[in-house]
């Protein structure tokens, strides 16, 4: 009989990622049998067992040093048979958006996408946001549930003391396996968090005017305390940055813990990208700025003025 | 080479929603329909590889009711000198299908109309799952290559930039064979020219359901979902904010970086 939660535990070069320990913690909270974990590659595990995981499966070799979808799946099955979890949890990245439903076909599992709470009803119910969050709903699965679940959706609490046993397995995987060959691996900015994994984001709209101003201001105030550049659809398209920094329906959804909007009017599909951000902040010289209506604090004043003092005092904590 | 492209009609992104009385989905009365904007990549480059001469052919194939023709025309519009079939999924078995059922129905498709490049969106902007092109990759035991926002593609092989996160971009190299999904940033993806639209209007659009393709009825459709869903619901408002009042910018920065440490502690 299945039972438990399994944590696929995304890691960075080694390095595990927080949102395995996020998922780890909640997964314990659901009280839904045991919590193990699952590192696909080599990576220091010693920290899953501090979050609550009492198994940590490992599955490396010389297939996983990119991630491959086909190499990935064939490891994921191999440690699902063994480990025979009720749910599968793992991060809403882009690595977890294509391994999950490819699992999920190859298993004949129900996969939930990118889910912003979980609860325990006499099984596992996940909420999830729809229409890039204008509504939510709630899915339920028959059977094996694979579930990726948005960065943030928790928070990653106090490491404890426990400890996992680490359960190496072999699950065949080949060269062959990948059915692609990865050429090349390019890492542009590799400090700055992704806009979808973000603690904070700086976000610009179409009023930054060109992308000279949009280097010069948006990002050394965004460096200055660590937040992700981001823009709007319309700064966007008007090319003062590029599309991988769009927030909204059909850029990124955001969920960081802090989100300054600079000179954004707050559009129906910008706001439905960021509205779950849990301090909002806007800047715009506009009162009636839609988007005052969803900001945590309004400063009615020129982002041009505005933006270099905020860096000053950002620089100065 | 034969391309396909998945079409999804969806509500535009500008669209106000709404939930229905029964909390079974949204209020449809007012939405204006589009094609889900990254299918609009997807036809953009399905189009660009039969100009190029790269692909023989192009098939438009959505699945979906009646109501989807006029974005399915929209897409024969835009491609008309790629000359491209089309067809429609549909049949009542398929109602209530979740995404692997879904993914059944068009992996079933593909296969029968011979396509061997299955370009689609990297996900759809109303049930945001991005799920169906994984699924049918697997179903046909075919690579997958998903995210993609530059795609060069050769009479024997496509080479896919992979937008992995975290500012990594993977390059990847995968036969032709394939199910790529496209990010924005792909391409600028045209408007249909009025002659489209013209030709358009005559085109005929097959209708397959599942005896066509062969499928067990049994195997899509809401019997088969192996994920259910429950109750539609809007977020919950935001609590109201503050407008931060000062003399000058100066003293209003300096309330608000004092707020956002102090009261709101995200500093």
């Amino acid at each position: 009989m299945a039972s438990g939660i399994l944590v696929f535990s995304e890691h960075d070069g080694g390095k595990i990622k927080k949102t395995a320990f996020e998922l780890i913690a909640k997964a314990v909270s659901l009280n839904m049998g045991p919590v193990s974990a699952v590192v696909v590659g080599t990576a220091d595990t010693s920290a899953l067992g501090s979050y609550g995981a009492t198994t940590v499966y490992t599955v490396s070799g010389d297939a996983f040093s990119s991630y491959t979808t086909g190499a990935y799946t064939k490891a994921l099955a191999a440690v699902i048979a063994k480990a025979d979890p009720a749910v599968v949890l793992g991060a809403a990245s882009n690595l977890g958006k294509d391994l999950f439903p490819r699992l999920g076909a190859r298993l004949g599992a129900g996969v939930i996408t990118e889910a912003t709470e979980l609860s325990n009803d006499g099984g596992l119910v996940a909420h999830r946001p729809v229409y890039a969050g204008k509504a939510l709903v709630t899915a339920k699965p028959a059977g094996l549930a694979l579930v990726t679940v948005r960065p943030n959706s928790f928070g990653v609490p106090a490491a404890g003391s426990g400890s996992a046993e680490v359960v190496a397995v072999d699950a065949g995987v080949s060269a062959a396996d990948a059915k692609v060959s990865i050429l090349e691996s390019k890492k542009s900015d590799a400090t700055v968090a992704d806009l979808t994994e973000a603690d904070k984001i700086v976000s610009a709209g179409r009023s930054i005017k060109t992308a000279e101003q949009y280097d010069a201001i948006v990002r050394p105030l965004a460096a200055s305390i660590g937040a992700t550049p981001g823009a709007s659809r319309a700064a966007v398209d008007a090319g003062y940055a590029p599309h991988s920094h769009q927030v909204g329906q059909t850029g990124k959804v955001v969920n960081p813990n802090l989100y300054i909007a600079l000179g954004i009017s707050g559009a129906i599909q910008h706001l439905a990208g960021m509205r779950t951000s849990k301090v909002i902040v806007a800047v715009n010289k506009d009162p009636d700025a839609p988007i005052f209506a969803h900001a945590t604090y309004g400063l009615v004043d020129d982002l041009f003025d505005v933006a270099p003092l905020l860096q000053k005092e950002f620089e100065a904590l | 080479m034969k391309i396909g492209v998945l079409l999804k009609q969806v509500p535009a992104s500008d669209s106000r929603i709404k939930i229905n009385g029964d909390q079974t989905g949204i209020v449809t009365d007012d939405i204006k329909w589009e094609i889900n904007p990254y299918d609009e990549f997807a036809l953009e480059a399905g189009i660009q590889l039969v100009e190029g001469k790269i692909a023989s052919s192009l098939v438009l194939i959505s699945l979906g009711g009646k109501d989807a023709e006029a974005r399915i025309k929209d897409g024969i519009a835009r491609g008309v000198k790629a000359k491209p079939e089309a067809i429609r999924l549909d049949d009542a078995a398929f109602a209530g299908s979740d995404p692997l059922g879904e993914a059944r129905i068009i992996a079933a498709a593909i296969q029968k109309a011979g396509i061997d490049l299955l370009l689609t969106g990297k996900q759809a902007i109303d049930d945001d799952n991005a799920q169906v092109p994984a699924m049918v990759a697997e179903l046909l035991d075919r690579p997958q290559v998903t995210f993609v926002e530059q795609l060069d593609v050769s009479a024997e092989s496509l080479t896919a930039h992979r937008v992995m996160g975290g500012g990594q971009v993977d390059v990847v190299k995968s036969p032709v064979q394939a199910v790529v999904t496209c990010d924005k940033g792909l391409n600028s993806p045209r408007f249909a020219s009025l002659p489209g639209i013209m030709k358009a209007k005559r085109a005929k659009i097959a209708v397959w359901g599942a005896a066509d393709l062969g499928l067990d009825a049994s195997t899509v459709g809401a019997g088969a979902a192996v994920v259910s869903e429950g109750a539609y619901r809007l977020p919950a408002d935001r609590p109201s904010g503050k407008i931060i009042e000062g003399a000058d910018a100066a003293a209003k920065v300096k309330e608000l970086v004092r707020l956002l440490r102090d009261e709101a502690k995200v500093l």
